[in-house]
């Protein structure tokens, strides 16, 4: 499978063509919104910290920051600075231009003199930016370049038995075709570890995957939350998981059966192809996050109970097989899988259709929260601000 | 005769049911390519499993293929096997480690 997308110096292949206006720091965000808002092809995230972090919080930060600059579906960077953040514009941008060759520019809101002069600059250099990107031609690209994120969130009694494990079935078969994919939330394989690790390509990996669950159920312990206790909650019990092991067997299925070539930190860049897992929290929106800086150039995302979250960067793939939401939630749905429920396909059979909404999606099809603007991210934190 | 309950794995001993099931009612699954049915012995909630085969006191019940943990009494063929009668049997992460 091929599918028509951006070609990079550095990576994978986009498959959108954004100028992205970046903030170093929540006093940057603001900025950002409204220089996004003045160019076609320009998009904004709202970053919400980056000054007053403990060390570790600012290495997360700056990890996610270089990692949107440099994911696939960038074109080009503008980045708007306060002054006196941690981390300012200048030295956030050399990092980035240390890690890809794309345009990448920053402005001080300080130093140019207030947020005015700040928009003024900013936008002339994101219309200037934007009109570059309009020429770039898109080109074949191998379906390798594809790397593909696997989310849920706001599951049901739905999400175990038929979306996740349709999922499970497209990222098998993408794999083997010899795309990447991605899946995350670690708290959640907790209960389904031990089933995940028979999954890891080496005895390493295997270990890796026990030890990523060990840790992370340590490090909330110190937090004094006990992330196994009330699990499964009565909610899940009355929709018939009945232990945590099923909870979380019903959940890890939307990774698939293909051997784990990798695992990765949070928002880290992928070395390997095929079936790959990222250790982030069970937070939809953090976890999408991460993804998306460790490279993903779409996510596919289940629900059950239905969600309308996106990202400015990756179109976000929303599949439910609970026929209700689809019904309720058509707007913030783009595929109905309750054929499974139904009894009338297969998660297999669903599975195999969802290649050619991927392929769609690759292509150019606009997902609903894309075509919404929509534009989460949550970066995630191990420590309270200075 | 309509589908009504999905089988996860071929290995599984219990089917989740997609519709509520009333005591007396069939429950239609696949597998693979035939399609396979059981009386229900007891009603079964929306989602939930209900027990292929006759499990001992202490066996274990299969979805996906994998153990979901052990029961407390013997659930015979037919009927609802939710936490009430299945619990989760603990390990420890050491121990997982190859």
């Amino acid at each position: 499978m091929q599918f028509w997308g951006y070609k990079r110096k550095e990576g994978r292949a986009g498959i959108r063509n954004h100028v992205l206006i970046l903030p170093t720091c929540a006093c940057g965000s603001e900025s950002c919104r409204i220089v996004a808002s003045q160019v076609r092809g320009a998009v904004n995230i709202v970053f919400n910290t980056g000054c007053s972090d403990v060390a570790a919080n600012t290495a997360m930060s700056q990890k996610v920051l270089t990692g949107f600059a440099c994911n696939p579906n960038v074109y080009g960077v503008v980045i708007i600075g306060l002054g006196c953040e941690t981390v300012p514009h200048n030295k956030l941008r050399e990092k980035i231009q240390s890690m890809t060759s794309k345009p990448v520019v920053s402005f001080g809101i300080q130093d140019e003199g207030g947020t005015l002069k700040t928009i003024e600059k900013a936008v002339r250099a994101a219309r200037d930016m934007a009109a570059e990107a309009a020429m770039q031609q898109k080109e074949l690209c191998d379906i390798s370049e594809l790397l593909l994120g696997i989310e849920c969130g706001g599951s049901d009694a739905t999400s175990g038995i038929a979306s996740n494990p349709a999922v499970g079935e497209l990222s098998d078969l993408l794999v083997d075709m010899g795309a990447s994919t991605i899946m995350s939330e670690s708290i959640e394989w907790i209960g389904g570890e031990h089933v995940l690790a028979k999954r890891g390509a080496t005895p390493e990996i295997h270990n890796q995957i026990i030890k990523v669950c060990k840790d992370y159920e340590a490090h909330l312990e110190a937090a004094g939350q006990d992330c196994r206790a009330g699990q499964p909650t009565p909610g899940n019990k009355a929709g018939g998981l009945s232990t945590l092991d099923e909870k979380s067997l019903g959940c890890i299925r939307k990774g698939g059966t293909r051997p784990v070539v990798e695992v990765l930190e949070q928002a880290e860049r992928p070395t390997k192809q095929g079936a790959i897992l990222m250790d982030t929290a069970g937070y939809d929106i953090s976890s999408v996050t991460s993804m998306v800086a460790g490279g993903c150039n779409a996510v596919i995302f289940t629900t059950g109970r239905g969600t309308p979250t996106g990202n400015a960067i990756v179109p976000v793939i929303k599949v439910t097989a609970n026929a209700r939401t689809y019904q309720k939630m058509e707007d913030n749905m783009d595929v109905d899988l309750s054929a499974i429920i139904a009894g009338t396909k297969t998660y297999q059979e669903m599975g195999a259709e969802l290649v050619h909404v991927v392929e769609d999606v690759c292509n150019g099809k606009m997902t609903k929260a894309e075509a919404f603007g929509f534009s989460d991210i949550a970066v995630d934190h191990v420590c309270r601000f200075v | 005769m309509e589908i009504n309950a999905l089988l996860m794995d071929e290995k599984d001993n219990v089917v989740t049911c997609v519709t509520e099931v009333a005591a007396g009612q069939n429950v239609v699954y696949r597998r693979n390519d035939q399609i396979c049915t059981l009386e229900a012995k007891e009603d079964i909630p929306y989602c939930h499993k209900i027990a292929l085969t006759d499990i001992p006191e202490g066996g274990e019940v299969i979805k996906y293929g994998e153990s979901l943990g052990k029961t407390s009494e013997k659930i015979l063929t037919g009927h609802w096997v939710s936490h009430n009668n299945l619990f989760s049997v603990p390990r420890d992460y050491d121990s997982e480690m190859i």
